[in-house]
């Protein structure tokens, strides 16, 4: 063979065998890699949590755990809703544009059905749990507040939507709602939306 | 003719943005230099044959044995309560687990494959002989610390054989005259082997001793191209040099050993891989039946022996009656290959040109290895000890008797230049 | 509280019991003695998923009383068998676990270790420490025995402390043990069963039936060997293809050296 010849042999198996090289370290590290992903344990423990409302009243809360976190699930009475609607306090993100909900809880009452509120119970300043204060005008909040939560770490107060209003409350945004999806009246799944996907 | 020989050098420096770049570093560490050094311009026979590969597959398995090992360490948890357990959630849970896990088992059986053919390698053709004596000191240092390493992860998975023949093994030292049972206590950290000790050998077998191992290796490795590689005919090649200052027997590492060691590389994969994706327990020799039933500290197993690769060590043990003097032996027969630089007392290196007698006591040597190694993986019967004492005295008796019978050996001829024919 | 499965499993394990002892009485002891006859080799086919499904429906009804299988979730079997996880929930769990759960049982091994003697084993990772084969034998090896607490003994594990669960199926039968004297040391050997009762099940069904479940045991002591063997074809084929590359790379590099 040639000189130009051979040099261009080599030259093609050089790269041929570099390439098949890099595909198959690629394909060794890609279970590596992969390996980093939640375990079956992880998805397991961070699975949908079921909540029975048949028995929650009006104006009752329940609190559940998912992926490690606070849940709280809402029953809002009559007098509840009105309030909420009729509530004057100015707020910081009134449309929900920069908190995180799913595009169902993207409304007025921050839920799929306005009756049930879900939403994860960390302040969204620092994390705290957030009190649940659903009287009207207590003595400490003053004659304006017509019910919601209030974090006593740094003061930030929501409404019974869990919006966080605009009066010196140090939290940036309404808490958080996590995807959930009804069976019928009696349950409430958490981690799941209507679609059936996971969050 | 030297054009046919010499790495690529010249390619990248000085020429574009990449080799400003290489000068750039060059001028504030010796990347160049080493290159050069090591690969480009280290000069190995030509006329090495397939016992020349294990060095560099030993390599690979222990580059292995570190990555696999330190993704195995994310998912392992070192107590006794969990470690069972953590093993099977990384079989079964962790995505892509139970690949890795085998690499791992698989591994440190190749490992010592590996390690026993490339020490064979070094009987053979007189590796450990000046001026090498202390690349072999540091290979036999590798050797210790990979027992130890393999020792201490074998307890790691807490399973039956774990447990109990960790049991065995660390009882061994209660054999040292005088400090022997505070020193099982001492190694133990507890009355008996416990949580205590799995975590301080899982601390040891991640950290301690791998990095022992990394440092010995690149000893290793300078050691050997301070003197230069050996071969076949155990001919100093350096000794014969072009007038370009090049060996006339050797060729480049880069590329030709590179590329030669690439082919080596992917038949060991594909014996790697057939073992691990068709028969990763090797019939209970990689993988022991016995550890998949977790450490139970009031049930012994009918039957404890060691993994493998200990069983020549383990029926030399077996061999003597007493257990003091079993220890000393198993312990001597790991000395003696330390001294064997100073027991050869043949001037010729190779095999291929050795007297008869080297031969004979060699292939003698090599057979009882094999044969105690067989006798330590059954149970001890009286045939069977009867063997092993056999063998263990043809073990020692390669080296006892060394001295004297290379002094007398009818050596042939050794040739001027390596013996190559070219490859077909 | 005793979940459902453990009441059903418990109260067919103390039927067998009853049942047992009261067929035992009237009957000659039987020597307890080592046996090698009667061992069969397993011959269980982990792809078959019909007979993984039978397996998995016998292991919770037959085994999962006592035994459980730790290391396995229902909707890990769910997706290796081929079912739905309504179809996990309908046929193969009876407690209140849900199907990301693992396959727990209720009894602690405190209680086993009393009623027993000896806490029922997990059997997750059975086949694998003592192998199909010698499953699928202690299945089919019982026998009636007197001098044991449950009423029974076991050919492939001797003085098993385990009564015998699938007496029903198997039907009941008493081991013909025989002196034999070889080099001067007498030893009592098994020669054969004898049927005290017919089972449900004819030999060949019983057969049968111990094999899906040994198949069963054996797909949850490695859930991914299936899949670990189609892997490594793919791995070597590819190895083999850069190799030829890597090996004539090597040639054309080596060609010139003389």
């Amino acid at each position: 063979m040639s000189e130009e010849a051979s040099a261009s042999r080599r030259h093609f198996l050089t790269v041929a065998t570099t390439v098949t090289g890099v595909v198959g370290l690629a394909l060794t590290a890609a279970p590596f890699i992969a390996s980093f992903r939640p375990s079956t344990r992880a998805r397991a423990l961070g699975a949908p949590v079921t909540v029975d409302i048949s028995k929650l009243d009006a104006g009752s809360m329940v609190r559940v755990v998912w992926r490690g976190q606070p849940v709280w699930v809402l029953h809002r009475s009559e007098d509840m809703l009105q309030r909420l609607a009729g509530q004057k306090s100015p707020l910081k993100d009134p449309d929900s544009a920069k908190s995180i909900q799913p595009e169902y809880a993207r409304n007025a009452t921050r839920s799929l059905r306005p009756e049930y509120l879900v939403v994860i119970g960390n302040c969204t300043h620092l994390g705290c749990a957030p009190l649940e204060r659903f009287e009207v005008a207590p003595a400490d909040l003053g004659p304006d507040w017509v019910g919601g939560f209030f974090c006593p770490c740094h003061g930030s107060k929501f409404d019974l939507a869990a919006r966080v209003k605009d009066d010196g409350s140090p939290a940036p945004t309404n808490l958080t709602v996590p995807p959930h999806r009804f069976v019928g009246n009696d349950l409430i799944i958490v981690g799941e939306d209507t679609t059936g996907a996971s969050a | 003719m030297s054009a046919a020989r010499s790495g690529a050098t010249g390619a990248v420096a000085g020429q574009g943005r990449m080799g400003r770049f290489v000068d750039w570093v060059d001028e504030r560490f010796p990347l160049t230099a080493m290159i050069k050094e090591h690969a480009t311009e280290y000069y190995a026979a030509k006329s090495f044959n397939v016992w020349y590969v294990f060095g560099v597959l030993a390599l690979v398995v222990l580059i292995l044995q570190f990555v696999t090992g330190i993704f195995l360490t994310m998912n392992y948890k070192p107590s006794a309560e969990d470690a069972f357990a953590s093993v099977e959630y990384i079989m079964r849970e962790v995505e892509w687990g139970w690949l890795i896990r085998y690499m791992h088992s698989t591994g440190a059986s190749m490992f010592f494959v590996v390690v026993y053919l490339h020490m064979f390698r070094g009987l053979m053709y007189g590796s450990y002989k000046a001026p090498r004596e202390l690349l072999w000191i540091v290979g036999m240092l590798i050797y210790l610390a990979l027992m130890a390493e393999a020792f201490m992860g074998y307890l790691l998975p807490w399973g039956q054989m774990s447990y109990w023949g960790a049991q065995v093994i660390v009882s061994l030292f209660g054999a040292v005259p005088v400090v022997g049972d505070g020193l099982v206590e001492w190694i133990r950290g507890d009355y008996f082997i416990s949580d205590i000790t799995l975590n301080r050998f899982f601390a040891l077998h991640v950290v301690a001793v791998p990095l022992a191992l990394l440092l010995l290796v690149v000893v290793h490795i300078l050691a050997l191209h301070t003197t230069g590689s050996l071969n076949p005919d155990g001919i100093e090649i350096k000794e014969k040099k072009g007038p370009d200052g090049i060996p006339l027997d050797g060729v480049a590492f880069h590329p030709y050993h590179t590329s030669k060691d690439l082919v080596a590389i992917i038949v060991f994969a594909i014996v790697f891989a057939a073992v691990l994706f068709f028969a990763p327990e090797m019939g209970g020799y990689f993988l022991e039946h016995a550890n998949f039933e977790p450490a139970n500290l009031l049930k012994t197993p009918e039957h404890i022996a060691p993994v493998w690769y200990f069983t020549p060590f383990y029926a030399i043990l077996r061999a003597v009656p007493s257990k003091g003097w079993g220890a000393f032996l198993m312990l001597a027969a790991i000395v003696f290959l330390f001294l064997l630089p100073w027991l050869d007392r043949c001037k010729v290196k190779s095999i291929r040109y050795r007297g008869w007698q080297f031969k004979v006591a060699l292939a003698a040597f090599a057979a009882s290895f094999v044969a105690l190694g067989y006798l330590g993986l059954q149970p001890a019967t009286p045939m069977v000890n009867q063997a092993a004492r056999f063998f263990t005295i043809v073990y020692f008796a390669f080296f006892l008797l060394m001295p004297v019978y290379t002094s007398r050996e009818r050596t042939k001829p050794v040739p001027e230049r390596v013996v190559y024919h070219g490859h077909e | 509280m005793v979940s459902n499965l453990m009441k059903n499993s418990l109260r067919s394990g103390l039927a067998a019991l009853a049942g047992a002892l009261a067929l035992a009485a009237a009957l000659p002891a039987a020597a307890s003695g080592g046996g090698g006859g009667f061992q069969q080799p397993a011959n269980n086919d982990v792809s078959n998923v019909a007979s993984l499904q039978r397996g998995a429906r016998n292991f919770v009804n037959y085994c999962q009383g006592c035994h459980s299988a730790k290391y396995v979730r229902y909707n890990q079997l769910a997706k290796d068998l081929g079912m739905t996880e309504e179809q996990v929930i309908a046929n193969l769990m009876f407690g209140a676990a849900k199907p990301t759960e693992t396959m727990d049982i209720a009894m602690r091994p405190a209680d086993g270790l009393r009623w027993f003697g000896i806490a029922p084993p997990d059997l997750s990772l059975m086949a694998r420490s003592k192998g199909a084969d010698y499953i699928f034998n202690f299945l089919r090896t019982f026998y009636l025995d007197p001098k044991r607490p449950a009423g029974v003994n076991n050919l492939t594990l001797p003085n098993t402390a385990m009564p015998h669960v699938l007496w029903e199926l198997q039907g009941l039968r008493t081991a013909v043990f025989e002196e034999e004297e070889h080099d001067g040391i007498r030893r009592v050997v098994f020669r054969k069963f004898e049927e005290v009762a017919p089972g449900k099940l004819s030999p060949a069904e019983f057969d049968e039936f111990a094999r899906d479940t040994v198949n069963f045991l054996d797909y949850i002591a490695e859930p991914m060997q299936l899949k670990r063997q189609s892997l490594g074809v793919l791995v070597i084929a590819f190895l083999l293809v850069f190799g030829i590359f890597a090996y004539l790379l090597k040639q054309e590099i080596w060609k010139d050296v003389k």
